[in-house]
Parts: structure tokens; sequence; C-alpha cells
């Protein structure tokens, strides 16, 4: 290990190769009205994004110019920094930020994941007595610390997500951490456009599929009458012809606009992680993507889970992760000596990669695997029936649930215990306790008449809970990739109480309109859902759209039915197959206004609930 | 008018999402050039254009159709629709408006009620029912479907038909089947809103409607090649 390595290392946490606000002008720069002196402040933290320590905090947002893809746009950001500052703070600690903005426009910060009073978490409208920060304004945000882990931090304005505004929180714990790591590195994945948001959603209206560059085509078509006949392809193509639907539906946005960013280095560059021998590393993921939902491997190099959205959980090594946006995931990965690894991270769409490495020489790289064949969407991602499947892509523990779809007694089965189809969705865990499954058994989906209209296209006819599955694209793959019937907490819900009423919500839309709603009714329209101070809910959710949809509540944690009702996973945002079920309990435990929805940029205009809890 | 007063209300009356500066249903155009393309034809080469242009909200729209044919300069043929939008399930509107012919001479107008949007098997269809003066009932079929050799190379099928329950010998139109037009056109999207193609296109006149084209000399049955552009933005 050179000197030059020691000092690189010493020299904080966060190395890239990316040259912070590259192509920039100061002439450029005194255009916007910005002072350079400040840009040169950001800038000269070194290659990374900046991190801040302490108790109180000086964040102002402001625009600076950008340039990942070789022409110079503008972003917002926060100190000068895209993405933001990393925050660390210290579980237990009284939190101050004061954020001035100094974007001509109303902006926010939310503090996702972060459990805080209402009027601390930044959503202008709907966090109690707070209407955003006017241009020019400072507002002081102050909170108490009450978890560990790591979170991120976005504005709840306008597009100004997926302009830049977004950065990482790690919390350090009072009780040490029940892992050990010797490093630790926060991977900020996202996606940057050049283009304006307003324009990107205004194109998702007039064509839906715009960005989809990987459609069916005369090759798909001959390939399948090669494989599976011609019989087989008739019938598959009637049904989707019938639908009217595109079963490469994966993802709205794409690489055709998007580059995706590591640590804010675009994949031409890559981010370095930088470490020693024998190192044990803590990888602290966040998709703090607007629209993209990654899969992150590492080729060589098993990950150990230890958190997901901040919260222990039992640790399972796998391969690759699904990331849906705003989801986190801690992993703890062990490098041999003298080798560099490559952190791919590949769209759902396979349309691009975010790609960094790990390497104990910064001139040590490691190859980049090409990207994985596109997948077409399944019938289960229709909410079909499993009585009609093609037999492709779907893990073998669907069948089982299929076969079990009769609806039964709840208490019964509680009594009974391991009933078939709910051991199926457990990963199996030999000589621990009885399980304590969720009730799985799901009867017959009823859909409300709100959702019938010329706004939704989609209603799934038999959603079923998916827990073990992988999800469209990594099914079947060769790798272990992380399901959420791996998460189990790390700490016993054992005393958890039961829930005292359930709701049920639809997650609801017209892909070719571009509407997104929940049962049916879009936010402007929709009266806020009203919990009772104190109650515990289970949240059942059925995705009637062919997408996947990262639910966030925020205030509140949602505690994910994985499979054993003893080890429910605390997480904050939660996916939400397409043409699935699934259910998860939440602590009625904060008062005031809280926002509750799609985590997709562009969906979440109208796939939002305002939750009053009083 | 509901909607007019929302119009109003989206640009004055505050509400959460605006708050955070976000609107699920912004006020949206679009205009597309369908085709704008040249046909070689026997005698003139025309002119096509087939333009639609759209403003308004996500189930709400106004739109204007427009088709033209100028053969060597001289305008043949143009028509012009206003119609209001209504979106009345997931994948169809019902399209209510008013259609006038402005050339041939004599001017026509006409009521029009259709039904625009995607039919199973992805067939883009639009079909409009027009009802013009004197009793004259007039119903027009079009589908197009898309298929992608690659994302960008498209073969698009298209099928158009019009009848009617009157002659109208003035402007060239036959009772029953007055005319079917198939057309097979090959774009490269360079980008989804600007896609050159080329093209054939076979037209075919029946009944009083090849009697009226054959008084005035023109072919009842006519098979052109074609170049043109889609664009739209």
């Amino acid at each position: 290990m050179s000197r030059h390595n020691d000092l690189l290392l010493q020299e904080g946490l966060y190395l890239t190769r990316r040259r912070f606000v590259k192509g920039l002008s100061l002439a450029g720069a005194a255009a916007m009205g910005l002072h350079p002196a400040g840009l040169l402040a950001g800038a000269g933290k070194g290659e990374g994004m900046p991190r801040l320590r302490g108790r109180e905090f000086n964040l102002s947002l402001s625009q600076t110019a950008v340039n990942f893809t070789g022409s110079t746009a503008v972003a917002t950001t926060v100190n000068g920094s895209l993405p933001a500052p990393t925050l660390r703070w210290r579980e237990g600690d009284r939190i101050t930020l004061n954020v001035t903005n100094l974007l001509p426009e109303t902006s926010s910060i939310h503090w996702h994941g972060i459990i805080l009073p209402s009027a601390m978490d930044g959503v202008p409208g709907i966090s109690t007595g707070f209407d955003g920060i006017a241009p020019g304004e400072t507002f002081r945000y102050q909170f108490d610390l009450k978890q560990s882990g790591t979170y991120w931090y976005h504005s709840h304005s306008g597009f100004q997500e997926q302009t830049g505004l977004y950065g990482a929180i790690v919390i350090d714990p009072k009780e040490p951490e029940p892992f050990s790591y010797d490093r630790d590195y926060v991977v900020v994945l996202s996606d940057w456009t050049d283009e304006d948001p307003n324009d990107v959603y205004a194109k998702l209206k007039k064509l839906s599929h715009y960005y989809n560059l990987n459609e069916r085509t005369h090759a798909d078509l001959m390939r399948d009458l090669e494989r599976k006949g011609l019989s087989a392809t008739w019938n598959e193509r009637k049904m989707w012809g019938e639908m009217r639907m595109s079963q490469r539906d994966l993802s709205d946005v794409t690489a055709s606009t998007y580059t995706y960013l590591m640590n804010g280095t675009s994949p031409a560059e890559g981010w370095i992680g930088l470490f020693k021998a024998k190192e044990k590393i803590l990888l602290r993921i966040i998709n703090a993507s607007a629209m993209t939902f990654f899969d992150l491997r590492i080729p060589g190099l098993k990950m150990t889970v230890v958190a997901a959205d901040g919260q222990y959980v039992e640790p399972v090594t796998i391969d690759e992760i699904r990331l849906g946006v705003a989801e986190t995931y801690d992993v703890l990965v062990e490098p041999a000596e003298g080798v560099a690894y490559t952190l791919f991270a590949q769209d759902i769409a396979r349309s691009g990669y975010a790609r960094g490495t790990l390497t104990p020489h910064p001139s040590m790289t490691a190859p980049v695997p090409a990207l994985d064949k596109v997948a077409d969407l399944g019938h289960a991602d229709m909410g079909m029936s499993m009585h009609h499947h093609m037999g492709h892509g779907m893990p073998a523990a669907d069948h089982s649930q299929h076969e079990m779809s009769a609806p039964m007694d709840h208490s019964q089965h509680q009594m009974t215990g391991g009933m078939d189809h709910s051991q199926h969705t457990m990963p199996t865990h030999g000589g621990k306790p009885q399980p304590n499954p969720s009730d799985f058994s799901s009867g017959p989906v009823k859909h409300a008449p709100t959702e019938y209209g010329p706004h939704v296209d989609m209603l799934s006819e038999d959603p079923q809970y998916r827990l073990d599955d992988p999800g469209v694209g990594l099914r079947n793959n060769g790798r272990r990739v992380l399901t959420y019937a791996d998460l189990r907490s790390l700490h016993t819900t054992r005393e958890d109480p039961d829930p005292d009423r359930e709701i049920e919500l639809h997650l609801t839309g017209n892909m070719g309109r571009y509407m997104w709603s929940i049962n049916g009714v879009k936010h402007a329209d929709a009266e806020p859902l009203r919990w009772r101070l104190g109650e515990r809910l289970r949240i059942n959710f059925v995705n009637d759209t062919m997408m996947n949809h990262p639910m966030h509540l925020h205030g509140m944690w949602s505690d994910l039915e994985s499979g054993d009702n003893n080890h429910l996973p605390r997480k904050h945002t939660v996916i939400v197959q397409p043409g699935s079920r699934i259910s998860y309990r939440v602590n009625v435990d904060a008062e005031g206004g809280w926002a509750y929805h799609c985590h997709l940029l562009y969906h979440m205009l109208g796939m939002f609930r305002t939750v009053i809890v009083s | 008018m509901k909607r007019i007063m929302t119009f109003i209300s989206a640009i004055f009356i505050s509400t959460t999402l605006q708050a955070m500066g976000m609107e699920d249903d912004p006020l949206l155009y679009k205009v597309m050039i369908e085709k704008l393309e040249l046909r070689e034809a026997e005698g003139a080469d025309p002119l096509v254009l087939d333009g639609e242009v759209w403003i308004g909200y996500d189930l709400d729209k106004f739109w204007i159709k427009s088709e033209l044919e100028r053969p060597g300069g001289e305008t043949e043929e143009l028509e012009l629709q206003l119609l209001y939008s209504r979106a009345i399930s997931a994948f169809w509107d019902i399209q209510i408006g008013w259609r006038r012919d402005l050339v041939p001479d004599p001017e026509r107008d006409w009521l029009a009620v259709g039904l625009k949007g995607l039919a199973p098997y992805l067939f883009e269809v639009d079909a409009t029912l027009f009802a013009g003066e004197s009793g004259q009932i007039g119903l027009r079929l079009d589908a197009e479907y898309e298929y992608l050799f690659t994302q960008r190379l498209v073969l698009s099928p298209e099928f158009e038909i019009n009848l009617h329950t009157k002659d109208d010998e003035e402007v060239g139109i036959g009772s029953g089947l007055s005319d079917l037009s198939l057309g097979l056109r090959l774009r490269y999207e360079v980008l989804k809103e600007f896609a050159p193609y080329v093209g054939i296109s076979w037209s075919k006149r029946f009944g009083d409607s090849a009697d009226f084209a054959r008084e005035e000399g023109e072919d009842v049955s006519d098979v052109q090649w074609l170049v043109g552009l889609r664009a739209w933005f």
C-alpha cells in the first residue's frame, strides 16, 4: 500500500474520481447569480460528498451547474454538492438544521425514515404548520434522534429530487452495532437527466412509453416461435394484445434520458472506494433515485445484509439486491486481498447501470459485467391466476400458493401454525422456535367502485403474496437474490400487539394515460386517511398495475409481514410488486399530518394519500 | 362547464399539491403531424398532410384534426375537425364536434361523433359518424397497427373506409361504400418525435363515388409510392 493511498484513505470515507461540479465556469456561475466562492468551498472538500458531523448544521439549497453527460445543466443542490453532504449523526442527540433556501422557488427537506414530529417532517401543506421554505428564507428543523442506521434526505417540493436534492444520513448507534466492520462507505444510487423534469412528466403523459427503448420486437417474436412454438406464442401474444399492455413496461424512465450515478459519479468514470488488506467493509446502500429500481451486485463478492431501511435484520448472505426507490440496505463485504471488485447496479429495465469499484488501489479496476437480458413481465405480474400460468420465470413457491388459494379461517390458520403455503414464504431457519406466520390466505379480491373508469387500465383478478419472489428480471437468474421473505428483524416482535383493524389499499393507474392513484382516486380528489392515535393497523396492499411501487409511509414504521410475525422487519419503504399483495403493520404513534405515497417521483403526484393521525 | 371551472380553479386556488409545487394533471398540448408526405401518382404528385393537435387534461381535451391533399400545388381536399374529447374507458375517448370540408367546393358541414382509442390487439382506431346537411350520414373507420422490427424501425399498416347514406355528386360522394384505402409505411424513429418514412398507399372508390370520379377524369383506383415525415411535440 503506497503512501499516496494511505493519504487517500485518511482523507475521508468518500473517495471518488468525480470532478466536483465539472465543466463549471466562474462566468457561468456568476450568470446564475451564485457566488463562485461558495461553490469552490464545496468543491474544496475533495472528491466525494462532503461529510458533515455534529448536532447543528447549516444547509443551503441552491442552483449549481453540473456536467454528468458532457453538457452542462443546472442542478438543485445542498451546499453546492450533488449528492448533498452526508450527515453523520448520533443516536440520542438533538439535531438542529438551519436550511436556507437560495433557490428561486419554494423548497423543503424531508428526513426520509427518521421518526420525528410531524412539524419537522418537511412536507409542505401536510406536515403540521409547514408550508415549505420560501425563497430566501431559513427554516430551522430540530428533533431528537431515537434510532440509528442508514437513511437519507431529499426535497419534497416539485421535482427537485430529480434535479439533485438528495443526500445520505448515517446515525451512529448508542449501543455498539451487532456486527463489526473496519470501514464504511455510503453508496448513493441516483438517476440524473439533463432534461427538465417537467418535460419528462409531460412526455410521459403524451407518450407513456417514450423512454422505453426495450420494447418487444420482431426478433423476440421469432425467438418465441422457435422456443415455444406457434401455439404458445400465439396464446401469449393474444393475451397481451387483448390486455393492450406492454410486456416490457418495466420502468417509465430509463437510460434513454438517465445517467445513473453512484455517489454522484457517472458510470464512465466510476466511483472508487478504497480498502486495505483484510478489511471488512460496511456498504450503506441508498437508492436515492427519482424513478429507478436498481439491482445491485458485486461479482465475486457475497454480501451479508445486516440492516434494511436502517433497521437491523438477521444477517443473510446473498449475491444480489433489488433496491426499490428510497430503500436502503446495509451490507457487509469482505474483499480478498489484492483484488478489485465492481459494484454493479443495473436498472430494472436493463437500460443502463451505475458503477463503482472497491479496490485496494485506485489504478486497479475490475471488469464491468454486461447488462442482463431484458425480462418480460409474467402472468403473476398482472395479478392473474396462476391456474393458467405459462410456466416461465416463476419461483416454485407461487405454485404452492395457488394450490392453497381457498379462503381459510383466520384463527384456525394461526392455531395450526405452519400451514403449507406459509412455510413456503419463509426462509428456513433450522432449530429456530416455531414461527408465528402471517395470514397470507387471501380471499377473493374486491375492487372499489372508484377503481372502475377511464383512469384505471388493470385490476388484479387473483393477486397473491409473493414475498419470496425476487421480482421480474431476477427470477431464476442463477444468483441468490434477496427477497422480502429473507428479512427477519434481529429483535423479536413477539410482544407487538396484534392489529386492531385492517385497511386495504389498491394501487391503481392507467399506464397509457399516465395517471396514478390509490383505490382509483388521485390525491387531489382524495379525503385524507384518518387514523387513531394509539391504534395498530394492518395495511393490506393490492397492486392493480403492472409496475413495482415503493410505498413510503412518513412518520411511522411499516412492520412488514415477511413470514414470521415474531420477527417483523421494520421498513419505511415497501415495494409492492406488480399484481401482488403485501401486508404490513403500523403502530399509529405519531400525531399530525403525514404523507403516504409511491416514491416514484412521477407517480407520487396521484398515488398519494395524506394521513391524519389524531 | 365544470371543466372550465377546473381550468380556473387550477390557476387561482392553492391546493396541497400546489403547495408542494406539483400538479398531477397539468394543462398540456400535443401537436402531431401524423403524415406529411409526397406521393408519386399519375399526373401531379400530391402532397398529403394529416395533422392533429390536442390541448387539455388527462381525461378532457380539445382536439383539432385536419386532412389536406394538394396535387400539383392545388388543394383538392381540405378537411377540418374541432372536437371535444372525453375519456370514457381505459382505452377509449369519445369525441364530439364539428367537421367542415373547406375543399372541394361547395363547403360541407358535419356534426361528428367518434370513438378514438386502442382496440384489443393494439389497433389504434378512430371511428367517427358524421351527420351532414340534408340527412347525409357518413361513417369513417380508420385503424392502424405498429409492428416493431427494431426499437426504431416500425412498420405501420393502415386501413381506412368511408361509407355514406346518400349521393352528393357536387363533392363526389357516392352512397354505400364510398372509398377504401390501405397504407403501409415503414418509419425510422430517429427520435420518438421525429420519424421519416417510406411507404405505399392503395386506394379505390366504389359505386357512385367511382362513377363521379370517372366523370371528373380522376382515377378510380390508384397505387402510390410515398415518402414522408411523422413528427410530434
